[in-house]
């Protein structure tokens, strides 16, 4: 072959090259070129049996940056009841957005480099969990009970861990919520209202306040899942506290009539004109400053708006004038009155391959002493025991601690007294892509550009075609 | 240089190094994505050969079929804007404003050298509803509409996106297609004037045919960008609502990194090579055409 011939090809095959590759440019980002599970960790158990791994030089963390909380109070631990561990192993906090988080804990695990304590997607710590089958995830209730502290854990906490994670216990209950319908109390009885107690209440209340001028619900519908939460809020009181997991075991399919007529409400309530008319574009604290200042009358929330509500900088309808109502039952629905539905913040689990003696005494200092650190600086809940009533620390030693706010003592009382409780809508998802979906999607329900129908087969589709 | 091209030592000596580059940092990547189409699994338990069935799956995807539905019609609107209007831009900087265009082509050309982000920042505040009504919705409010929320629907989230990036880009393609026509010689603009050649005439017999060159790289930058767009639209409305105004570059990124599913996000991403490449090719096809052939008188 001639060399101006063979100049010609490779020019002519560079430009078809070119073509391709300058067109579109490098297309997919190529994954890590690791493609296998990283080799197992030396499992070097500590004499006694009960660690799993060896110590790492820090108590290191990998959380969310939009976890504010946990690292906080850790931190503040660090520097009071934990001194001891923190000294031994001292603690290191590294966080990344949520969007990014999964696929940086993809990348560590392969590399065998996870840190002590990170925010997993709950596909990957459920029984057959990606991170459960690489041996990566500690069994926190073992541990505890090896730690003599299992009775730390409150036993609805753990009752929240156990529907989520069958079979394991994955995760550290940093967080302790049960979610209902926050509402104004100076509202409701400006326009002669009463606490609802049935669903069509809710709806007569929602719409009186409507005619009147004022906001009936507000959320932050940008986020996605403030509105389909109350689809679940509905499910479980029509269908009952089983709902999802019939849908999660195969017993079910959400494009069964009743789960239908669960969207059927919520989009009536939408087209009713209930919510805000930029719902779909409002983010979270716009929404808890609806509430928080009078502009709108009801909130679905979880009891973490506490931290808003308790503000006095936040809080311009008065500490006394925000109370939190249950859902309200549905005429023949199986749902059981009195459960809340329930969660325990976003998944935190423990590197089992770095659970060593020191990274146990971190774990055995935070269960014992997180709960009344949270109380006390953030007003919030965990699932971890706590004193009750509640207290709050005094601003000076000697001094009298400031008095609870009403509405927390009011929530703590309805935890003790919560006979049982139900999951979320998205609880069981069986991927991100459903979670997404579900509150994406729940937007165009709510404005009636999406059918319940069409809603449902759509995330139907997710749970039957997982990714 | 006969000499040099016969020579089989300097032909690899002078494409080598190049080719040796390009390879590793384009072509090697892009058969590696190619390979993970074949996979499935993610980095923790490894991956497992699936021969073809991400490929199956695409095609029986409807979330699939809706991004690259939105995707050609957001290319084929946005690309016909950008033409039209560059087109425009640059026949009203040569023929109108002449030599007193330097402001006006500054002024908007602007657009382009902010960032992706920030311009869709400042539409979503200029369209917002939430938390506070945004100049425009306040303006329609005094003119007596009610206020709604323009991205909360798709038909308004596709034209406030097609607003933007019109305004975003279409500076880019003015100052493209006007160095084609600052190019064009006078002598023939003159003798084509004397011949009789006015206005459209002029344009489509004369201008035309002689900036085809520039306006066929524009056509393909403008369709190979729309095809690709990504930023501008998780900035101003991140796919929604719901997944209305999701492109399909989104999708695959989604599915890739927020769903770890980097087999089926491989597909995808071949399956806008495809795309991408088809376009190109119809276009460098399409334009071998002699316009100039029928059309002057």
């Amino acid at each position: 072959m001639a060399p101006t011939r063979i100049v010609t090809r490779l020019l002519h095959a560079s430009v078809v090259v070119v073509i391709l590759l300058a067109a579109c440019g490098p297309s997919a980002p190529a994954p890590s070129t690791s493609t296998g599970p990283a080799p197992v960790a030396s499992q070097a158990a500590a004499s006694n049996g009960q660690y799993t791994g060896t110590d790492p030089q820090s108590f290191s963390l990998l959380l969310t940056t939009e976890n504010t909380q946990v690292p906080a109070e850790l931190q503040r631990l660090a520097a009071g009841p934990c001194a001891a561990e923190n000294a031994a192993l001292p603690l290191s906090v590294q966080q990344t957005p949520g969007a990014q988080i999964q696929q940086q804990i993809q990348l560590l695990a392969s590399q065998n480099s996870l840190p002590v304590m990170f925010n997993p997607t709950q596909a990957f710590i459920v029984k057959d969990g990606a991170l459960q089958k690489a041996g990566y995830i500690l069994d926190i209730k073992k541990a505890l009970t090896d730690l003599g502290v299992a009775d730390q854990i409150l036993p609805g906490a753990q009752a929240v861990i156990d529907q989520l994670y069958p079979g394991v216990s994955p995760t550290l209950p940093f967080q302790y919520n049960i979610e209902g319908i926050f509402y104004n109390k100076k509202i409701f009885a400006e326009h002669g209202i009463s606490v609802p107690q049935s669903w069509d209440d809710l709806v007569a209340a929602a719409t009186k306040l409507k005619a009147a001028g004022v906001q009936p619900f507000t959320a932050g519908g940008k986020s996605g899942w403030p509105v389909s939460r109350w689809i679940g809020a509905y499910l479980f009181r029509s269908l009952g506290g089983d709902a999802m997991a019939a849908v999660a075991n195969k017993q079910a399919k959400l494009t069964d009539p009743g789960y239908v007529a669960a969207a059927q409400t919520i989009q009536d309530l939408g087209k009713a004109g209930l919510f805000p008319v930029g719902v779909a574009s409002e983010d979270l604290p716009t929404a808890y400053n609806d509430l928080v200042t009078g502009k709108a009358a009801m909130e679905y929330q979880g009891t973490w708006l506490l931290a808003n509500i308790n503000d006095p900088a936040q809080n311009t309808v008065g500490l006394d004038q925000i109370g939190l109502l249950q859902v309200p039952v549905i005429s023949g629905g199986k749902g059981d009155a009195g459960a809340w539905p329930t969660n325990v913040g976003s998944p935190h689990a423990i590197n089992a391959k770095l659970y060593g003696p020191k990274v146990g005494a971190w774990l055995k200092c935070i269960v014992l002493h997180y709960a009344d650190n949270l109380m006390t600086n953030q007003t919030a809940f965990s699932g971890f025991k706590a004193s009750h009533p509640p207290v709050l620390a005094a601003p000076t030693p000697g001094t009298t601690p400031p008095p609870v706010p009403p509405l927390t003592v009011e929530v703590a009382n309805d935890m003790a007294s919560a006979k049982s409780s139900v999951l979320w809508f998205e609880a069981l998802s069986p991927s991100a892509k459903f979670t997404s979906d579900a509150g994406a999607n729940s937007l165009l329900l709510l404005n009636g550009s999406m059918t319940p129908l069409q809603y449902m087969t759509l995330l139907q589709n997710d749970i039957d075609n997982p990714q | 240089m006969n000499q040099v091209l016969g020579d089989r030592r300097a032909i690899l000596i002078l494409l080598g190094p190049a080719l040796l580059m390009y390879s590793a940092v384009m072509v090697i990547p892009v058969v590696w994505s190619f390979g993970y189409a074949l996979f499935r699994g993610n980095l923790i338990e490894g991956f497992t050969f699936v021969g073809l069935a991400n490929f199956g799956r695409l095609v029986q995807d409807e979330q699939v079929a809706a991004a690259v539905r939105f995707t050609l019609l957001y290319t084929l609107v946005i690309s016909t804007g950008q033409i039209v209007l560059g087109y425009s831009l640059a026949l009203l900087y040569t023929f109108v404003l002449r030599r007193s265009s330097s402001l006006i082509r500054t002024l908007v050309f602007f657009p382009v050298v902010l960032p992706s982000v920030a311009v869709g920042l400042l539409f979503s505040r200029l369209f917002a509803v939430a938390p506070n009504s945004g100049p425009v919705v306040s303006v329609l409010d005094r003119l007596g509409v009610a206020p709604f929320d323009f991205f909360a629907a798709a038909g308004t989230a596709f034209w406030v996106i097609i607003l933007m990036d019109l305004w975003r880009s279409m500076g880019f393609y003015g100052v493209l297609l006007y160095s084609g026509l600052i190019d064009i010689p006078t002598e023939i603009l003159e003798a084509a004037r004397i011949d009789g050649a006015r206005g459209w005439r002029l344009v489509r017999s004369v201008v035309l045919p002689l900036s085809l060159p520039v306006l066929v790289s524009s056509i393909i930058f403008s369709l190979n960008a729309s095809l690709k767009v990504f930023d501008t639209i998780v900035a101003l409305t991140n796919g929604g609502p719901g997944s209305e105004t999701t492109p399909i570059t989104l999708l695959m990124f989604q599915t890739s990194f927020f769903y770890s599913s980097f087999g089926y996000g491989s597909s995808m991403a071949i399956l806008i090579s495809v795309m991408c490449f088809m376009v190109t090719i119809f276009i460098f096809r399409s334009s071998r055409r002699d316009l100039t052939v029928g059309g002057a008188a």
